[in-house]
Parts: C-alpha cells; sequence; structure tokens
C-alpha cells in the first residue's frame, strides 16, 4: 500500500471561489492509502512547495496528488519538488481542479464535488504509479527551414549566426519569397528589392546555410533533436554548378507562352527561364510543360547556345536525406483566388487586379517597367478605384472569403494610393473601406498623409459591383457616413485580396504532425508565451505561416524563432520522456499494426523465444525503441491484445481513474 | 469436383510438396461440414459441395506454427481472410499450398427448414435444385432460396490467393449489401439504440463468434486476459455483452474482411455482421473504397496516414457529435 499525500491548491481565488478546497482536502482523507492531506493558498510558491516537501519526509509519502492547475502549467514545478525531497518525480499527479472546474464552473457545492472526484482519480491513478527513469538522447546539431522567404530567411541568418548549419528548403526555384515581388515598403517607403536582396546574398554566401531551392519536402520522421527529412529537389534540367546566370538561354529560348510567376502571370516569360534580375542561386530552370524539347523533341536551341554547357535534359529529380535536431516552418501566404469574387469583374477586365498584381506594375522589374498603365490596352489610367478587404473579414456563414482580418492590405493600399498620387498627380484615387487598422509604429501617420498630402478619397462603405461598361470600369458601391449610393467610372480597380497560408502548408503541418487552425495557419505552443514553438517540441513557427504578419513583425518574429532554435542546437542532449510504450511479448501478435501507426517509426519487430501459458516456441514480437518513442499513445489504443502498453498512462492507471470517476 | 480436389492432394501429400491438408470433414449430420485437416491416410474422407459454409483460413494460423507445409483448399470469401491473417504475419505463406476451390454459394440447412420441411436425413444437390430426403417423404427446393445470408453478400468468384485453382465459381449477391446498415443508419439514435439492445441482448456469450472469426486471432483475447478489466466472468449488469459486440467490432474495423462467419455461427440469430458492415461503409465514405484482405501486405486506413485524410471535423459535419 502506498502512502499518498494530497495537496490542494486555492490559487488564490482561482479555485478556491469556485471550489471549497478545505471540503476537498478533508474528503481526500478516507481515499485508500492517503495519509496525508492539506491545502494552500498557492502551492507553486515557495512556502507551498516547502509544505509539499516537508509531508513527504514528514509522513514518508512515496506519491502525492497535487490538486491544482492544468499540468501543462506546473506539473514540472511539483515534479521537481518531489524530486528534491528523495521523492521519484513521476510519482506525483495532478488533479486539474481550475481549468477542467473551477474556471468552469460557477456553483460552488457543483464544483466541489467535482474537484473530490478528480482528485479521487488521480489518487486511483498514483496508486498504480511506478517510479520511472527518463534516459537522454542526442541532439543534431543542424536546422531546416521550410520557405525561403523573409521569414526563413532571416531565421537561418540568426541560427547560422550563432553556429550552428541551416539547410532552407525552397520549392520555387530561387529564395526571396512574397517580398522579392513588392514594390515598396511601408511605411518608410523603401524599395523591398534594396533591402531584401541583400540578405539573400547574405544567406547565399553564408557557409553555415546550404540553399536547396526548387525542392520540397517529402516526408519527415524522428523527433525533437532528432528529425530526419526526406527532400525531392526537383529536376531542373540546368546544372546548378555549371550554369553562370549569363542568361542566353532565356534570349535564346523560342517558346514565350509560359506566364510569368514572378509577375504574377501579367507576362509570360520563356521556357528556360531566371525568376527575376535578383534570383538566388542565379540560375536558370526548364519549365518542362513549356519547353520544346520535352513536348516535341525538337529545339535544344538553349544547348547548344550554352557556353558552360549546364543545360541537361536528362537531369532528374532526386531525394536528399538528411538530418536535423530543429525545424522551423516559415511557409507563408498567398493572395486568394479573386475569380471567386465575381461581382468585382475580376474574371470580366483585365483591368481588376489583385494588390500584389498592382505591385507588379508599379515596379520597375515589373512587366510595364514601372510605368502604370491598364492591363488591358496599356492606357494611361484616370481614375483608380481600390476595394479593401475582398474575402478577408466574411462572416462565418459566407460561402466564400475569410473570417479574419489579413492585416496588412490597409496599409500596403494607402501606400498604393500614395504612390500613384506621387508619380501621376493626374490620377484619382478612391479607397472603399470598412475600417481603417493602422497600429504600428509610424503607421497612422502614414495613412494620414494619404488621406491629407495627397488627397486620396477615402469613402467609408463597400463595393457592390463592378461592371465593365464601354471598355471603362464602372464602380457601383455606398458611402456609409454620407448614406449614399456611390458611382464611380473608372480605368482601374485594385482588390486588396485577403492573404492565406501557402497550401503546402497543410501538408507539411500532417508531415510534422504540428497542428494547425482551421484556417490552415500553424497553431502557437501558446498563444502569449510561446508564440513561435509548435506544440510539436522541435518544430517552430515564422512569419506568416502562424498567422497574417507585415515585414517588421515577420521579421521579428524569425528572429525570435532562431533564438529558441539556437537554444535547443546548444544542448549537446535531451532529456527523454521515460513515458514510453513497451510491448509483453507473451501477448503480443505481431500483427504490425502498431507499427504502422506510430508517428515516429519507434517500433520494430523481431523474431524472439516466449515460454508462456498461450504459447511456446518462437514468435514474432514488437520491440519499441524508447529512445525514439514519445509516448503518444497511439499503439496502446491500436492494440487488440493490449500487449502494447504506456508508462505512467498504462491501461491500468486510465482505467482506475475511470473507476475512481464512476464509483 | 470433390473427386479432383482429393486426387490433387494425394498428389502433393505423395510429391512431398504438402504435408497436410486442410479441407472439410462430414460432420454429426449428413449435411454438416466441419474445418478438418488430413493427411494420406484419411484424406478420402475430405468433403466439398453445396454445403462447405465455414471459412477455414483462421486453422491456418496455429497449423504453420509447426513442422511442413499445409495444403488449403479456399473458397473465393475464404481467400480474402487468408491474405488480411498473412498481411497481419499470422501465416507464415511459405508454410501454405494454397488451392482456390470453386463456390456458387453454400446452403443454409435452417432455411430449408425454415421452408417447413422437417424430419429431414439426407440433402442431394442437383444441379439448381437440392432434393430432400426426410422422414416423411421427398421433396425439392430451389438452391438459390436457401443459401446463406452471407452467400446473398457474395464477395465475387475471383480467388484473391492460390497457387492453382480448380472448378468454378458464380457470384451470388442479391441486391446492396449496405442496404440494411443504410436502414439503420435512418433510425433515429434511439430507435437505433433500442434495435441493437435488442438483439444483443439475445447473446449467451458462448463466444461462438469470436472464437470463428478470422480477425479474432489473438494469442490471447482481452475477454481472456484477467488484466484488461473486460475478461470473461459472470456479466456485472445487463449491458455487459452489448460491449462485448461492440468492442469486438472496434477490434475488428479496417480489418473484417465481410466474410460473414460471425453471424453464421450465432446461435441466437444476431445479425453481427452489421456492426462490421458500418464499419466498411464508414471506411469507404470517409477514405475511399477499402477492403480488407484483396491483398497481402495492406495497410487499412484506420492504421494509415495520409496527407489526403479527412478532418477530424468530418464526424461533425457527418452529424456525429449532434447524435
Amino acid at each position: 500500500m502506498h502512502r499518498i499525500g494530497v495537496f490542494v491548491c486555492w490559487c488564490g481565488s482561482n479555485i478556491a471561489a469556485t471550489v471549497d478546497v478545505k471540503r476537498v482536502a478533508e474528503a481526500v482523507k478516507s481515499e485508500p492509502g492517503v495519509v496525508f492531506s492539506t491545502d494552500y493558498q498557492y502551492m507553486c510558491s515557495e512556502n507551498g512547495q516547502a509544505t509539499i516537501r516537508n509531508a513527504i519526509k514528514e509522513y514518508k509519502l512515496d506519491g502525492i496528488v497535487v490538486c491544482s492547475c492544468s499540468p501543462r502549467m506546473h506539473e514540472a514545478t511539483f515534479r521537481k519538488t518531489a524530486l528534491t525531497a528523495g521523492l521519484n518525480p513521476y510519482m506525483v499527479e495532478i488533479a486539474n481542479i481550475r481549468e477542467q472546474c473551477s474556471w468552469i464552473h460557477k456553483d460552488m457545492p457543483e464544483g466541489t464535488e467535482k474537484a473530490i472526484i478528480l482528485a479521487r482519480a488521480a489518487i486511483a491513478k498514483v496508486q498504480r504509479n511506478a517510479p520511472l527513469v527518463a534516459g537522454s538522447s542526442p541532439v543534431t546539431k543542424r536546422a531546416l527551414v521550410i520557405g525561403g522567404g523573409i521569414a526563413g530567411i532571416q531565421t537561418a541568418l540568426d541560427v547560422a549566426e550563432a553556429g550552428y548549419e541551416v539547410d532552407i528548403v525552397e520549392k520555387s526555384p530561387t529564395i526571396g519569397g512574397r517580398m522579392a515581388q513588392l514594390d515598396k515598403t511601408f511605411p518608410t517607403l523603401d524599395c523591398a528589392a534594396c533591402i531584401l536582396t541583400p540578405k539573400m546574398v547574405d544567406a547565399s554566401q553564408n557557409e553555415k546555410i546550404n540553399l536547396i531551392t526548387y525542392a520540397e519536402l517529402e516526408s519527415v520522421s524522428g523527433f525533437v533533436g532528432n528529425f530526419t527529412a526526406k527532400i525531392r529537389k526537383k529536376a531542373r534540367y540546368v546544372d546548378e554548378d555549371k550554369c553562370t546566370g549569363c542568361g542566353v538561354c532565356t534570349e535564346k529560348c523560342p517558346s514565350r507562352k509560359g506566364l510569368n510567376e514572378f509577375n504574377m502571370g501579367l507576362n509570360t516569360r520563356g521556357a528556360v527561364y531566371i525568376p527575376f534580375a535578383q534570383a538566388i542561386p542565379n540560375v536558370a530552370v526548364i519549365d518542362k510543360n513549356q519547353c520544346l524539347h520535352f513536348r516535341t523533341g525538337k529545339c535544344g536551341l538553349c544547348e547548344k547556345n550554352c557556353s558552360a554547357g549546364a543545360i541537361k535534359f536528362d537531369q532528374t529529380e532526386e531525394i536528399l536525406e538528411r538530418q536535423y535536431g530543429a525545424i522551423i516552418v516559415a511557409t507563408g501566404f498567398k493572395p486568394i483566388d479573386a475569380s471567386a469574387f465575381d461581382e468585382y469583374a475580376y474574371c470580366q477586365s483585365k483591368d481588376v487586379v489583385t494588390s500584389l498584381e498592382f505591385e507588379r506594375l508599379m515596379n520597375a522589374a515589373g512587366p510595364s517597367k514601372g510605368t502604370l498603365v491598364c492591363p488591358s490596352d496599356g492606357r494611361h489610367p484616370k481614375e483608380i478605384v481600390f476595394v479593401q478587404c475582398v474575402g478577408s473579414r466574411c462572416s462565418s456563414d459566407a460561402s466564400k472569403g475569410k473570417e479574419y482580418c489579413s492585416k496588412i492590405c490597409c496599409m500596403y493600399t494607402a501606400k498604393h494610393a500614395m504612390l500613384v498620387r506621387e508619380k501621376y498627380p493626374d490620377v484619382k484615387v478612391h479607397v472603399f473601406y470598412i475600417d481603417v487598422r493602422t497600429p504600428g509604429k509610424n503607421f497612422d501617420e502614414f495613412y494620414r498623409r494619404a488621406v491629407e498630402q495627397y488627397d486620396v478619397d477615402y469613402i467609408k462603405g463597400q463595393v457592390g459591383k463592378v461592371s465593365v461598361e464601354n471598355g471603362r470600369l464602372h464602380v457601383q458601391g455606398s458611402n456609409l457616413i454620407d448614406n449614399e449610393q456611390v458611382h464611380i467610372d473608372c480605368d482601374m480597380v485594385v482588390l486588396a485580396t485577403a492573404i492565406e497560408p501557402d497550401p503546402t502548408a497543410r501538408s507539411i503541418g500532417t508531415m510534422l504532425t504540428a497542428s494547425m487552425d482551421t484556417n490552415d495557419f500553424f497553431t502557437e505552443a501558446h498563444p502569449k508565451l510561446r508564440p513561435v514553438e509548435s506544440p510539436t517540441a522541435g518544430v517552430f513557427l515564422s512569419g506568416v505561416c502562424q498567422g497574417p504578419k507585415d515585414i517588421p513583425e515577420t521579421v521579428a518574429q524569425a528572429s525570435a524563432a532562431a533564438a529558441k532554435v539556437i537554444g535547443l542546437l546548444s544542448k549537446d542532449s535531451l532529456t527523454c520522456n521515460p513515458c514510453v510504450a513497451h510491448s509483453d511479448p507473451l501477448l503480443c501478435n505481431g500483427c504490425s499494426q502498431c507499427e504502422n501507426v506510430c508517428p515516429y517509426g519507434a517500433i520494430s519487430y523481431e523474431d524472439r523465444e516466449v515460454r508462456g501459458p498461450e504459447f511456446r516456441g518462437v514468435k514474432r514480437v514488437a520491440v519499441v525503441n524508447e529512445a525514439v518513442c514519445q509516448g503518444c499513445g497511439a499503439c496502446t489504443v491500436t492494440c487488440p491484445s493490449t500487449a502494447m502498453d504506456l508508462k505512467g498512462f498504462s491501461n491500468e492507471q486510465i482505467m482506475s481513474e475511470v473507476d475512481a470517476i464512476c464509483r | 469436383m470433390q473427386r479432383m480436389m482429393i486426387d490433387r492432394a494425394k498428389e502433393l501429400l505423395a510429391s512431398g510438396q504438402v504435408n497436410r491438408v486442410l479441407g472439410w470433414e462430414q460432420g454429426e449430420h449428413s449435411w454438416d461440414r466441419t474445418p478438418a485437416f488430413f493427411d494420406g491416410g484419411n484424406i478420402e474422407n475430405l468433403k466439398y459441395d453445396g454445403f462447405c459454409g465455414p471459412n477455414v483460413s483462421k486453422y491456418l494460423v496455429g497449423e504453420v506454427a509447426k513442422d511442413g507445409v499445409v495444403l488449403a483448399f479456399l473458397k473465393p470469401c475464404d481467400s480474402w481472410s487468408f491474405n488480411q491473417l498473412a498481411t497481419e504475419h499470422r501465416i507464415n505463406t511459405e508454410k501454405v499450398y494454397a488451392i482456390g476451390v470453386g463456390c456458387r454459394g453454400k446452403i443454409d440447412v435452417e432455411k430449408v427448414r425454415a421452408k417447413g420441411i422437417k424430419g429431414i436425413l439426407d440433402i442431394a444437390e442437383d444441379g439448381d435444385t437440392l432434393k430432400v430426403h426426410t422422414l416423411y417423404g421427398d421433396s425439392t427446393v430451389e438452391r438459390k432460396e436457401v443459401l446463406l445470408d452471407k452467400c446473398l453478400s457474395c464477395k465475387g468468384k475471383e480467388h484473391k490467393a492460390g497457387a492453382e485453382f480448380i472448378g468454378q465459381s458464380e457470384e451470388t449477391s442479391v441486391g446492396d449489401k449496405f442496404e440494411l446498415v443504410a436502414k439503420l443508419e435512418a433510425m433515429t439514435p434511439d430507435e437505433r439504440f433500442a434495435f441493437w439492445r435488442s438483439e444483443l441482448s439475445k447473446c449467451i456469450r458462448c463466444n461462438a463468434c469470436r472464437n470463428v472469426c478470422p480477425a479474432c486471432s489473438c494469442i490471447k483475447c482481452v475477454f481472456d486476459n484477467p488484466h484488461t478489466g473486460v475478461q470473461n466472468k459472470a456479466a456485472a449488469d445487463d449491458f455487459e455483452e452489448n460491449l462485448f459486440h461492440i468492442i469486438r467490432a472496434f477490434h475488428v474495423a479496417g480489418r473484417c474482411t465481410d466474410c460473414g462467419e460471425c453471424s453464421r455461427v450465432c446461435p441466437q440469430g444476431i445479425p453481427l455482421h452489421l456492426l462490421n458492415r458500418k464499419f466498411i461503409k464508414d471506411i469507404d465514405e470517409l477514405y475511399g473504397e477499402y477492403r480488407a484482405g484483396a491483398e497481402i501486405g495492406q495497410r487499412h486506413p484506420l492504421e494509415n496516414f495520409d496527407k489526403g485524410d479527412c478532418e477530424p471535423s468530418i464526424v461533425h459535419e457527418r452529424g456525429g457529435s449532434a447524435q
């Protein structure tokens, strides 16, 4: 029989206001094995912990139950307390009478009764606890960054700066991401390329950083400190080491039908191309679907003209397998597909563009070389209407669009309006808005400049319809302040489309077993206190993959994620969780179902001599690699014969908790 | 066909290619067919005809642990269970020589009796009719009217395993096999609960369903293990048999080959296969059509993570949490 002590915490009034803590402490005294129980205002305080330590010694306790907040908050605290008093830390159980009881009840008798039941369950469990000893596992001192936009680049630079190797996997042929496509950046109006490209160059020149471009993550196995990633490097059909980026092939290529992704499809490019002038690596890539050589077997002009002999039509994709200690997700975003919003005539007129398309139209390296023209016929626009919140802040029952605010649109729309007025004072600019949100350093000043200095016509209200009339656009909207319908004939409409996570994020989340919200943004471990970590140990979040952000915020978060990664990689080994699975060879059927469900690849099989009442002889049995097992329990619930069990959370312990609750 | 099977078995036994034979022998009545092992001495006792309903695959689990190779005669539906057991490493296929045998559906004697025919002494097959010899004279019955329920949702005439094949098969399905499941799904939760309560409460815990089930091949079943808390004992309350079947259905989910043996052997006539078939239907709808035992080495959707897997919210969308 165990000697169990129960410690009931008030958590100030957090628990004590709804749970009669004295009654709980009194009620559990009669539970089997309980030799001591008490209550205290703050168990986690130094005095509270001293109470626990003294009781362990005085009453020779060999198991304790702390009735307090969620084990996520203070389980580690109380385990350390037990350890300092000479008790195995895994002889501590937490009954969560705060999050699961006092915070969700209003009625004191009801809350108290439930608290007693929860305490009873924890006591029943600790009766069956056994001391556990944690092992350790080594840390691979290399990080993997998924995504080579500004977030990924910044994280990689900071991690590399601390002396650790970093691989950046980027799915497109160049790093740079969305920021490379932007013209100017708010609120300082510096050119995006001018501030981004030095960072891209830094990343490519840093000897600790290894760029793996035109590659995608294929699979990830392992766990914190010991991930193994398979990376599929797509065939460029160009030898990266030989190509000098001279661009001769891109000029000679006779195919001109491929849509230029970098310019948002506003113009075309050759089948062999370099995405943009400052691309890194500055290496051409062949678009197999457009290339005449691949389509007809003829051509080969690029090959003939390449003085470096870099064109390799027979190149195949390859799979790289690399070990990592930490993985940083920096998968970024894309604008939503505006074609779902037919009311804005996006599919009907080329002169209705998204904001990212507008960035390209304004950019010196864009399709119109920086001269603002209507995409339909190249005429100079006289009047432009900007529509904000296209697909953002939609109601939850709307058939399209996102509920969330995309956060960056107010500011970039103000930027666009201002830039147009600065460059072309003859152009009239209207902005339809729901609210203008400018909470950031120098943001509101920036917006007011657009209104006051640049005379941009801000109209509070939404656009109901855009129609094409006589080659121009007719915008019908409402002005809520004057309470009237507005009709504007204009030459261009710019839609501030919502942003959404990159479509690859979902599959990467699945590979990493990293949780995501309903919008496919990655969930952070704690929304306030652990904002750059995923709940999955060893996986970190950088940039818009976690939620909409502007560039300064992205860079700040990227560096924060890097700090967390450096903290992890600086350790030589990590303490393992001793709550791991183990298999009973007498019961194991060798059916492989546990092996199939194990997300960590911790289970293997071996033939073993078994002598039991049901079976004697050699049979196939499951074996758990304790260093790899993360104690998730998937195997234990899959095993049909209960051969698999989890230390610290055995079937027996859980059933006895259930029994205690149902008693 | 029985003759061809015996002759082929003799050849294989004589050549030393196989050491034992798994098939069917006659039981108590002239129409009873029981799975049995044979060797050169008693191979002439092997029976194969319209009464060989029992699925023999599971008998290989214990038999392959012994020395030598077993010749197994498998009906098309038996071959699915054979594959599933091989997938789960319960049968070492190197120690089995499987021969697929033709099947035109197997006869349910209870259905003959249900036609009011009493005092049956013998039943002879004659093409599509059965000649029933009884204490009170002879009568005939249409073969297709008295097929086993499991044959009405036949798994098809194709063998999924076998090194060679003897005889022709016919597909004997009638209607949609998910029809009854759909009917249960259409009930209100209360009606459905009442249906299963009344059916499962008939259970006498004879364990026939578990013992015959090719998916229930655990070395030690949880219901026999005193450490699990669900072991066989005097029923603590009137829900215990209900829970037995529910737990069993979960254990075989994704692995059940829908062989229909559970319902065939149930002395209380509980339509147990409907629980399993509901799981099959759900798996089909959520993860795409999947048939356990179609080939060796399959991974069923419930033990497989796929990037395209439906999200947990699907339960809510299907009305799962609302019910």
